[in-house]
């Protein structure tokens, strides 16, 4: 948008103020977990200013659970959720915008199914599927159901449908077969796509919270949101100090990562053409 | 597992196929706890101390996270035709695992005149919700009940003696209303008592029909009975103090925010497990007492908490390992330790006995309010099909404690609900 | 077959077979099941017809689901889709602060929402939690928030609001920011005002991420239940269960898994409504290749 239409004079005073409201109220949770993570506990319901800084509640949250095993869970799952998402979304998407074989059409529509009917809220079907092959209590149980995933296999087609036709058939005439010219053709061009689809696909797993929990019943395979939810709902009630320490502590690493590299996930959306 | 009590396991283990040439049995046994913490440390040191008396015997500690999830594990394991031998599920859960034919009864693996005697050293309260249809299908281990907490400073402001608990229903209300303090402008700064009602309000719900002399279910669990006019009276007597009385917040109060309520002075005395008992010395920063719950026509309060179950799919062998570990675990001197450890209440009334029991109850004596309410106690809610019985109860309460149904309707609909679960088990 | 046919189906094959298992399977599935009852032990289940229906009529705790789950739904999607909007708008302008007012906007998608609905949990306490303390700071009484039915499924609202808006935002972000130029100046040589640039440029070009958003909001309605487990689990008296909470209790805590599935049809009916009525109804307004 040109800066030609920017808010002038009053009415950019109140959108500032608008904006900066909103922006205090959306920062309010982080804010709060950091504070309660750094002070004692009695502190987690009182703001004073003088309250004095520990580090204990980062201590006693690590004692207690074995967050760096669920961390490294998590890590496990969304980085073969996402490698097998794209391997078998590329391929996928490739046939689809540029090869011709019968039942396509509706090969396609069954594609698109997923996108509304998510494995979500196939919760009960699904840990029976998972149950008849031994896989429950295990990373794969949590990840097979999105390793085919509809929204990446349609992002993908879109993108490869706008690759000219022109690049494909020169590599064509150098006699590179159908993978080669997917590799060197299609998908260096698809790059952002690829990139803003890793941060939806990381995000959604890292943070996916009610089939995890249904299908894992041990450390070595719950990932970081179970286990959060394991050792706070304990039965002498919530002690926040130690809950947003965990909080810190498990995310952390996710938020600084985004924060520094946000603008260039704004553009590779940008480019990605999701929008 | 810490790696030290890994290898401790592992070196027990290979110590006893050194020295025997018998087969070894091994056990499975599922405890229910997130793993780390202070808890699965004692948990695996009672383990080992077991093997070394039992070289014949290994036990495979598995921690399976909350009470539900250790559950849902065993029964899907059990399913699967690998069940663990031995679990620590809740007391309640016994009628769901014998309807899934996943259980087999102690008395039969310890039939000897020794066998029977320990099953009977128990607190009585603690084997109602363990035994149905004449077997005993649970061992007490790790049992709780509700007991009152109050702030002796709250009280001492409010011209209350500090050292007298409520001890009937007319005197909780009495002492709420003067605890209960108001702003200038009328906004409420301080409650006079707090009943959590979110969760598992039924629990808390069986502190106030017990005392009021009515129980809620038979010992078949094929029968409730919430429509019972003890039962509505009790409901009463809770919603009456959120919203006539006004000395209890109004509506659903969340369990797991109750102690910090306390510990920030906002309610003078509330009602929580004994499990508790550990936070609330470590956490408030105040003098404060611990009571039976107060009294309405007798005293009373539902016990809590898990037991000892025995996997019918195990082989002989494996099981009878399990009575042994049972046994084991259960030893007076045994009991008395945990119970000191955790704030559960040791179950047997020999381990109160114990010199170490003694000596940390003159100590802290508030440890024995629960021991001493014992007496009055009784079993947790429990019936077939019971998740769906305690919801159907649980939502009942709620809708009565929120305003949206009048007791009475609120319990009538409650039982017609239940009834309706359980008709294919009334025969 | 010829050639580039077997190549185009062995390509699509891997993925194929996986929704086939983990997608359309369990779709079949869950309505064969929803015919049958419950097994118990070893025993298949035996077919019972429309019984589990039956059940579910009759069943008000799913009513009371279906309910809430139309106003969560009615409440957090038109809401987040706006503030989305506002925010990338903001953010996309020259204002001050707008860096910080991007990250703060945008937190909320990187928290668990298991991890944050504890924290929310504190601000709704009552007499030392944050929203009283504003409240009462503004004179206002003492309010039970999520002990009283009639907020307590509003508090799930917000919740869900602050989750969603800040990921929504990103794609407008990214649409706003590939409008190009020539058109403000060309507006502006027009003399449209600020109103009618927004409102009849920018929002057009704004509709295919509109729609993707909104396919984005409606199946999060129905998806999301992370802080309803924590928050209420469902209560009080199921004022926030939502229907897929009560999926999750009545399959994995009563373990009645033919009712389950009953209940999982009406899901799957509503999803695909959903998409039909958008194929139908918003994919004529809206050009898509």
């Amino acid at each position: 948008m040109s800066r030609l239409y920017e808010p002038t004079g009053f009415s950019r005073a109140l959108e500032t103020g608008a904006a900066w409201l909103l922006g205090f109220l959306w920062i309010l949770p982080l804010a709060y977990a950091v504070w309660t993570a750094f002070h004692p506990s009695e502190y987690s319901a009182k703001f004073v200013l003088t309250a004095p800084l520990t580090l204990e509640n980062f201590v006693r949250a690590w004692d207690a659970a074995p967050f760096a095993r669920y961390f490294a869970n998590s890590f496990a799952l969304v980085t073969m959720v996402l490698a097998a998402q794209l391997v078998l979304g590329t391929l996928a998407a490739y046939a689809f915008a540029r090869f011709e074989f019968p039942g396509k059409d509706i090969a396609f529509i069954l594609v698109l199914v997923q996108l509304m009917i998510m494995p979500d809220v196939l919760i009960v079907e699904n840990y029976r599927t998972m149950s008849r092959l031994g896989l429950l209590d295990s990373i794969p149980a949590i990840g097979l159901p999105y390793v085919a995933s509809a929204f990446g296999i349609f992002l993908l087609r879109q993108t490869f449908k706008t690759v000219p036709r022109e690049l494909d058939e020169a590599a064509r005439v150098e006699g590179a077969g159908p993978v080669a010219i997917l590799l060197k053709v299609y998908v260096p061009l698809a790059k952002p796509v690829y990139l803003a689809y890793g941060l939806v696909s990381v995000s959604y797993h890292w943070n996916n919270f009610l089939w995890p929990l249904i299908v894992t019943n041990s450390v070595t395979s719950r990932p970081v949101t179970v286990g959060l939810q394991v050792f706070s709902s304990g039965d002498q009630g919530i002690d926040w100090s130690i809950i947003t320490a965990a909080t810190l502590m498990t995310s952390g690493p996710l938020l600084v990562g985004f924060l520094l590299f946000q603008r260039q996930f704004v553009q590779s959306f940008m480019r990605a053409g999701i929008r | 597992m810490t790696t030290r009590s890994l290898w401790r396991t592992a070196a027990a283990g290979l110590a006893a196929i050194a020295f025997t040439a018998a087969a070894q049995t091994e056990i499975t046994f599922y405890y229910p706890v997130a793993v780390g913490g202070p808890i699965t440390k004692t948990i695996d040191q009672m383990s080992a101390d077991f093997e070394k008396e039992n070289p014949g015997i290994k036990v495979k500690p598995v921690y399976a996270g909350t009470y539900q999830e250790t559950l849902v594990k065993a029964i899907t394991a059990h399913k699967a035709g690998t069940p663990p031998t031995t679990a620590i599920l809740l007391s309640t859960d016994m009628y769901t695992l014998i309807d899934e034919e996943a259980i087999a009864p102690w008395d039969e693996l310890a039939a000897g005149a020794d066998d029977k005697k320990w099953i009977a050293s128990f607190y009585p309260a603690f084997m109602a919700n363990s035994q149905t249809g004449g077997k005993t299908w649970g061992i007490p281990f790790q049992r709780s009940t509700i007991v009152l907490y109050w702030n002796k400073e709250l009280f001492k402001e409010a011209g209350l003696d500090p050292n007298k608990a409520p001890a009937t229903w007319k005197e909780m209300l009495e002492y709420a209303q003067k605890l209960t303090k108001k702003d200038a402008s009328g906004n409420v700064t301080q409650w006079g008592v707090q009943i959590p009602s979110s969760g598992f309000p039924y629990w808390l719900f069986q502190g106030l029909t017990t005392p009021n002399g009515v129980e809620l279910m038979n010992a078949a669990g094929t029968e409730t009975y919430f429509d019972r006019k003890e039962v509505i009276e009790a409901l009463q007597y809770w919603t009456d103090l959120g919203r006539k009385h006004k000395v209890m917040s109004p509506g659903v109060v969340e369990w797991g925010t109750t102690p910090k309520d306390f510990f920030e002075k906002k309610v003078a005395m509330i009602w929580t497990t004994t499990g508790n008992l550990t936070n609330v010395k470590n956490n408030a920063k105040f003098d404060f007492g611990v009571a039976m719950l107060p009294a309405s026509k007798k005293r009373g309060s539902p016990t809590g908490g898990g037991n000892f179950y025995v996997f019918k799919k195990a082989t002989k062998a494996q099981q009878e390992a399990a009575a042994k570990f049972a046994k084991f675990m259960t030893q007076p001197d045994r009991a008395a330790q945990w119970g000191i450890d955790t704030g559960y209440v040791a179950v047997r009334p020999d381990a109160w006995e114990t010199k170490r029991m003694k000596d940390y109850v003159a100590g802290f004596p508030v440890a024995a309010v629960a021991r001493d309410q014992l007496q009055y106690s009784v079993a947790e809610l429990s019936t077939h099909e019971n998740q769906r019985v305690t919801k159907a109860l649980n939502d009942g309460l709620q809708a009565a404690l929120t305003g949206a149904k009048m007791p009475e309707q609120a319990m009538k609909d409650a039982q017609a609900e239940a009834t309706r679960i359980l008709r294919s088990y009334k025969r | 077959m010829n050639r580039p046919a077997i190549t185009g189906w062995l390509l699509v094959l891997p993925a194929a077979a996986l929704l086939a298992l983990f997608t359309h399977w369990p779709i079949v599935g869950t309505v064969w099941d929803s015919f049958h009852a419950t097994p118990k032990g070893a025993n298949p289940a035996p077919f019972v017809g429309l019984e589990n229906y039956q059940v579910m009529i009759a069943d008000e705790v799913f009513w009371k689901s279906l309910w809430n789950n139309l106003w969560f739904a009615l409440g957090t999607i038109p809401i987040s889709i706006a503030l989305a909007l506002v925010m990338a708008l903001w953010v996309n302008s020259a204002m001050r602060g707008r860096t910080w007012l991007r990250v703060a906007f945008f937190t909320p998608t990187v928290l668990p929402m298991i991890a944050v609905a504890n924290i929310w949990l504190f601000f709704y306490t009552p007499q030392y939690g944050l929203l009283e303390k504003l409240t009462t700071g503004l004179g206002f009484g003492t309010h039970n928030w999520l002990g009283t039915e009639s907020t307590a499924l509003a508090c799930m609202i917000v919740v869900a609001i602050w989750k969603e808006a800040g990921f929504f935002m990103i794609f407008y972000l990214a649409a706003l920011q590939s409008i190009p130029p020539s058109l403000a100046e060309a507006a502006a040589l027009e003399g449209a005002p600020r109103g009618y640039y927004l409102r009849r440029i920018v929002l057009p070009l704004l509709m295919p991420t509109t729609l993707f958003v909104l396919v984005n909001a409606v199946i999060n309605s129905f998806r999301l239940v992370d802080h309803i487990v924590v928050m209420t689990r469902g209560g009080p008296n199921n004022a926030t269960s939502l229907l897929l909470f009560h999926v999750y209790q009545v399959g994995f805590s009563f373990w009645d898994t033919g009712y389950a599935a009953a209940l999982t049809v009406v899901l799957l009916a509503i999803l695909a409504l959903a998409a039909i009525g958008q194929f139908v109804f918003l994919d004529r307004k809206v050009h898509y290749q």
